[in-house]
Parts: C-alpha cells; sequence; structure tokens
C-alpha cells in the first residue's frame, strides 16, 4: 500500500520540530489583503511551522461562527481568486515556512482543479486542505497535486470509520487533519478525548498500511496549555478561531501576542511523555 | 446507454449529477442512512406502516380536481392535483412522514431541517409531535419575516425554530446551518432534508417518499379522461413536487414534462432563481447539480417572491432529466405567477401557495400554445400562508391592518 510520493514540504517542516509542530489557520483577505499579509508574516515570525489560509465561500458548511464571519466580511468587501494567488506571491517572498490552503471545493472545480493546481503551486502554496472532498471524489484533484507537486490534506473525524481512515491515509500528504467536533454540550475535555483516540487510531491504521503518517489536531485551540495537551498525542496542533478573533479585535499587535503564548506550548517541558518521534504507539 | 426505464434510475448519480460531496464528519452518517433507507425501500413493514400514515395521517390519495371555469377562460383541459388538501396543506408531508419512520429506526430522538416557505419546518414540527421526537427548524432571516404565520406555527407544534443570519438569510443558508448542527449533533440527530436535493441518499428517498403524488394523478387522469395528459407541470425550487409527480410519467413519452423555475423580476433580469436555464454544474450542499454561481465558484443569491422557490441550485434528477431532454424547465416571474394566482382564486375558489401559483402560470401559458390540450397541474400547497404576501401584492390590505 505504501507508495513513493513526491517529498512533501510540509511533512519535512513538521518533523524538522520534532513533531510538535503548530499550524495556524487565518481567512486569506482579512481583514485586507496587506494585513492578511503581515499577519501571515507575524505567525511565522511567532515560530509557527505552517500556516493555513481559508480561501472565503459563500456557503462554509464547516466552519464555525468566528470565521464563518470574517469570511462573510471579506467576501462582502469584494474579495475574488485572484486575491489569493496574489496573496501567497507576496507572503512567499516574506517567509519560506509552508503555506497550505483550505477551500471548499466548488471554486476550484470552477477554476478548473488542474489550473488551480498550476496556478497555486506557481504562486508559492505547498497543498490544499479540502473539508467538503473526501478521497472517493477527488481522483481529479490527486491527478493534479502529484502533477505539481502539492500536499492534499484530507480530514479524518471521530465517527470515521476504519475502511475510510485508511483511504483518507492514503491519500493524504503533508499530514492528516484530524477533527472533532463539539456536540452542543460537550466540554472541552470530551473534545480532547475525542481527538486523542482518533490520533491514536489513525496511527494503528497508518502502521497497517506501512506509512508514517503525521496527524495533526484542530481543536478549538486558543491557549499555549492546549497546544501543549494536543502535542501530548499529536504531531502538530492547528489553532483557528482564536487566532482569527485576535486579528479581527486586535489587528496584528493582539495576533503577534496570542501567536507567542501558543508558542509556549510547543516546547518540551510538560508532562512526561513518549519521545515525540515514537508516536504511533497507543497508550 | 441502457434501455432500462427512467422510472427504474437509483442513486447517488444521475448522468454527471447528484454525488456525495459532504464533508468526511457527516460520511458515517450519511452511510448509516443509506444503508437504513436501502433495508426500508424493501421492508414490506416499512412501506405498509408509511402507507397507513399517509392515508390515515395525511388524507391520501389527494383528490384530482377538474378545475372547470379555469379551464374554459384558458382554453385547456386543466387538472389540480390537490396537494394543498393533505395534512399541513402541502406534498411536504408525505416526505416528513417517511424520513421521520427511517429516523426512528436509525434510532435518533431529534429531528432538524431546513425550511424556506415553512411548509417543510411546519410538516418536520408536525412530524416530530407526532412521533414524540425534539425538532429544531433553521429558517433565514429574511423567511421567517414574509412567513410570519408559519414560524407561529412550528413553535405552537413545539419546535424551535432558529433564524438564520449569515449569508443571504435564506433558504441555503437555512440549510447550511442545519448541516453545521448535523456535523456537530449526529448522534441523536436526523437531518431531515425538505427537497430532492443535497447528498445521496436525500434525492431519491424524497423522491420515493413523494411517488405517489404522480402514481396517483396518473391514475386518477386515466379514470377521468380516459387516456394520459399532454403535460404535466410543476413548480420547481429544490423540486420535491416535480419530481414527485412527474415519477410516475417518465416512460410516458408522449406526456411533456415541465417545471416552472422562479424568474422573479424577470428570466431578463439578474434577480431571479433560474438555477437550470440560467446556472452551471457545480457543487452545493453535498451534490454536483445546475448552480447559480459567479466566474469565482461563489453561490449567488436567487430572488422570488415565493419563498419556496428562493433557491440557487435544483434536485441533481432535474439536472438530468434537462440534459437528456425528457424535462422541460420554463420561468416564470413573480408577476406572471401573482396573476395565476389571482386567476385560480377568482375561478374556482381555490387560494394556492404562490410556489404552486408558478405551475399554475405554466399551464395558462401552455393553454395558449396547446388550445384543447389536457394538462395536469401540482398544487403543491395552499395559500393560506401567503395571504399577507398576495394582500400587499395586489393592495388589498386596509390601511393599519398589515399583519405581523
Amino acid at each position: 500500500m505504501s507508495r513513493e510520493q513526491a517529498p512533501s514540504t510540509t511533512e519535512a517542516a513538521i518533523r524538522a520540530t520534532g513533531n510538535r509542530a503548530l499550524i495556524g489557520y487565518l481567512p486569506v483577505g482579512y481583514p485586507d489583503q496587506a494585513t492578511c499579509v503581515e499577519a501571515v508574516v507575524a505567525l511565522a515570525e511567532a515560530g509557527f511551522t505552517a500556516v493555513e489560509l481559508g480561501v472565503p465561500y459563500s456557503d462554509p458548511g464547516m466552519d464555525g461562527p468566528v470565521i464563518q464571519a470574517a469570511t462573510q466580511a471579506t467576501l462582502e468587501r469584494g474579495f475574488r481568486l485572484e486575491e489569493l494567488f496574489q496573496t501567497l506571491e507576496a507572503i512567499s517572498a516574506r517567509t519560506d515556512i509552508p503555506l497550505l490552503v483550505m477551500t471548499y471545493w466548488n471554486p476550484v472545480l470552477r477554476y478548473g482543479v488542474d489550473r488551480f493546481a498550476q496556478r497555486f503551486a506557481a504562486a508559492g502554496g505547498a497543498g490544499l486542505i479540502t473539508p467538503d472532498l473526501t478521497p472517493e471524489n477527488a481522483a481529479e484533484w490527486l491527478a493534479a497535486a502529484e502533477r505539481h507537486g502539492l500536499d492534499r490534506v484530507f480530514l479524518a473525524a471521530p465517527s470515521s470509520s476504519d475502511a475510510r481512515l485508511d483511504a483518507v491515509i492514503d491519500a493524504s500528504t503533508g499530514f492528516v487533519y484530524t477533527v472533532s467536533t463539539m456536540g452542543t454540550t460537550g466540554t472541552r475535555a470530551d473534545v480532547d478525548q475525542a481527538a486523542r483516540q482518533l490520533a491514536d487510531r489513525i496511527a494503528v491504521r497508518a502502521e497497517t498500511l506501512g506509512r508514517d503518517t503525521l496527524r495533526c489536531v484542530g481543536v478549538g485551540i486558543s491557549t499555549g496549555e492546549h497546544v501543549r495537551q494536543v502535542l501530548d498525542y499529536a504531531d502538530g496542533a492547528i489553532a483557528g478561531s482564536a487566532l482569527v478573533r485576535a486579528l479581527g479585535e486586535g489587528g496584528v499587535p493582539a495576533l503577534r501576542e496570542l501567536a507567542a503564548s501558543l508558542a509556549l506550548g510547543t516546547l518540551d517541558g510538560g508532562p512526561a511523555t513518549p519521545a515525540p518521534a515514537e508516536k504511533g504507539i497507543p497508550a | 446507454m441502457t434501455d432500462t426505464r427512467l422510472r427504474d434510475h437509483h442513486g447517488p448519480w444521475y448522468g454527471p449529477y447528484g454525488g456525495v460531496y459532504m464533508p468526511e464528519p457527516l460520511m458515517a452518517a450519511i452511510d448509516e442512512l443509506t444503508a437504513c433507507y436501502e433495508q426500508c425501500r424493501t421492508d414490506p413493514a416499512f412501506q405498509a406502516e408509511f402507507a397507513r400514515l399517509s392515508r390515515d395521517y395525511t388524507g391520501r390519495p389527494s383528490l384530482l380536481t377538474e378545475a372547470t371555469r379555469l379551464s374554459e377562460q384558458a382554453g385547456a383541459r386543466i387538472l389540480l392535483k390537490r396537494e394543498d388538501l393533505n395534512h399541513t396543506g402541502s406534498h411536504k408531508i408525505n416526505n416528513v412522514l417517511g424520513q421521520a419512520l427511517v429516523a426512528q429506526r436509525l434510532g435518533k430522538t431529534r429531528l432538524i431541517a431546513e425550511t424556506g416557505a415553512g411548509q417543510h419546518g411546519v410538516a418536520t414540527a408536525t412530524a416530530a409531535a407526532l412521533f414524540g421526537m425534539e425538532c429544531v427548524v433553521y429558517m433565514g432571516e429574511v423567511d421567517t419575516e414574509r412567513q410570519a404565520l408559519n414560524v407561529a406555527r412550528m413553535r405552537l407544534l413545539g419546535a424551535t425554530v432558529v433564524p438564520v443570519t449569515s449569508g443571504s438569510r435564506t433558504l441555503k443558508d437555512a440549510i447550511n446551518e442545519g448541516l453545521r448542527d448535523w456535523v456537530a449533533n449526529v448522534d441523536t440527530t436526523h437531518y431531515l432534508m425538505g427537497t430532492v436535493a443535497g447528498p445521496h441518499p436525500f434525492p431519491e428517498m424524497v423522491r420515493d417518499f413523494h411517488r405517489a403524488i404522480g402514481e396517483e394523478a396518473r391514475e386518477q387522469t386515466i379514470a377521468m379522461t380516459g387516456g394520459l395528459p399532454d403535460a404535466v407541470l410543476a413548480c420547481v425550487g429544490g423540486g420535491s413536487n416535480a419530481m414527485g409527480i412527474f415519477h410516475a410519467f417518465l416512460d410516458d413519452a408522449g406526456v411533456r414534462l415541465i417545471g416552472l423555475e422562479a424568474a422573479g423580476d424577470g428570466a431578463d433580469t439578474e434577480r431571479h432563481a433560474l438555477s437550470i436555464e440560467r446556472g452551471a454544474p457545480g457543487l452545493l450542499h453535498g451534490m454536483r447539480t445546475y448552480l447559480l454561481q459567479d466566474e469565482d465558484g461563489q453561490t449567488l443569491e436567487s430572488h422570488s417572491i415565493s419563498a419556496g422557490l428562493d433557491y440557487p441550485g435544483v434536485g441533481p434528477e432535474h439536472a438530468w432529466l434537462n440534459d437528456i431532454g425528457r424535462a422541460e424547465y420554463l420561468p416564470v416571474s413573480d408577476a406572471e405567477a401573482m396573476d395565476a394566482f389571482l386567476a385560480l382564486t377568482r375561478a374556482e375558489g381555490i387560494i394556492p401557495a404562490i410556489e404552486s401559483a408558478h405551475a399554475v402560470a405554466g399551464a395558462l401559458r401552455l393553454a395558449k400554445e396547446q388550445p384543447g390540450s389536457t394538462l395536469v397541474v401540482s398544487l403543491s400547497g395552499r395559500g393560506d400562508k401567503d395571504v399577507a404576501t398576495a394582500g400587499r401584492w395586489f393592495d388589498m390590505l386596509d390601511e393599519g391592518a398589515q399583519q405581523q
């Protein structure tokens, strides 16, 4: 099942942290084009491993209220897809951390999958995270990603069957995006527990498939302590809404401050854990 | 291609349309629902229970009424399939009872739904009351204002109505919000999709629960006229009443199937809901279908006086029937629909839903082109909910009497 992949810059960047990666999500173009570039550079300077830019979309079925409000405001000020490529170019000129883009699939489909991949790679993009494209619908994208040397990151969920996890692991490069959803009554501890179990399941399935799959977890991370907790069982922590809120309320200075406190969570010195490189063995 | 009957076609694909384009967190629920529906489809006990509810609760079969005075005025023989006489006042109850039975088999205790005009929300709230389930209905804020009576009806039935303030604040945004709820609460909750849209198995399942509309209409027409009609007409938003009435006639090559899309301000304006005529293939709400979208693949807002047709996509089976030429999809503007609304009301004493008035308008137009033809019209809902809108449109409300 193991197959040779083009070397992934995202994967290399995560491994370079000793599998204690910190990834930040920001909507592209929010609150405006220039500030978005500064914000991403600020995350890079704060020690983030990679950044994921969300493409504003009219029907964001997977986003929570904070991100939804930001992307809707961005669309209302006239965001066009062309701005994504310009922003990627501007950021690439300032930092070389991997730039992933999270996008709903219709904008890519409308642009043309291969045409999008080509333009995206040329602008400095590292890969796509596709929340509403699962591996079974991704043949055209997988081929384009291969052609243009892009990572394709698919989502895994606590409800995913083993067979579905296998398909996600097999199709993903860079890492697998481990999501955990919070029910209306769910506490943070429950969500964290679900994410931990999922990360462990992915490690077991990956080992069965002969793959050394990295797992990054996004579960409403808003403090350095959350980051530390997630890195106890995963290879990377993904922060989103908290960063978007900070940028929206206090601009780049507030973002910088939060980014620094999140980055503290990547330092060793948390609870005693197995060496991160030995991931994949559930406790 | 195959020579199987169109009636035997199943999802998930309708030509290049349909499919399952859902986020991973919902795939397990979709798989579970698909497997459960496959069982229900062939399970005599399920079918018997659905038939019993349809008869004893909904009031099926619904009547086929010959619209004698309207026919005389129009110059064609117009037969009305009276889904407006169903319990809760529209065809929506057919699908809701079916899906509530499926949800019960899945062990779910909570129903969530989107609604545009409020008919589907009312039907879902009704089923939740009947089955003793919790119910949350998502409704665009714009629609809660133009359909205030239906909001009150849902609340009376014990449902929670959540006004949706994101995006265009209409039906498509209500679906987004419903899907978000489903992601978070999938263990206890069934998403009760109200039209033949969304990911498989919804388009097929919803169509199947509405199939009786066409099966009854076909038999009733033959009994009444001695033959098949020349055309069957229905309004199309997502397209559930149209799929329900078309289905029985799909393999009757001599019967024209005509879906009427809402043209809003007019087919030559930018304010319409003409997904098939003016849209392009794309992804929305888990399916590939015709979609109103801009060059960047952003969904465009649709416009219609009728909240139930105010949707920028359309069910995938309609997209396919259009492409293979089996059904035609024609525009009806707000003004044309409201003229038909008044014409039917005055000629027959039947106040239609504004959605259904689009189908009546299509029939009046076709009658001019083909005088003497026999036309079956899906009267998918009654107009009680639209009295305030119609009163304003025709300037029939007394000063200060506007219901709020």
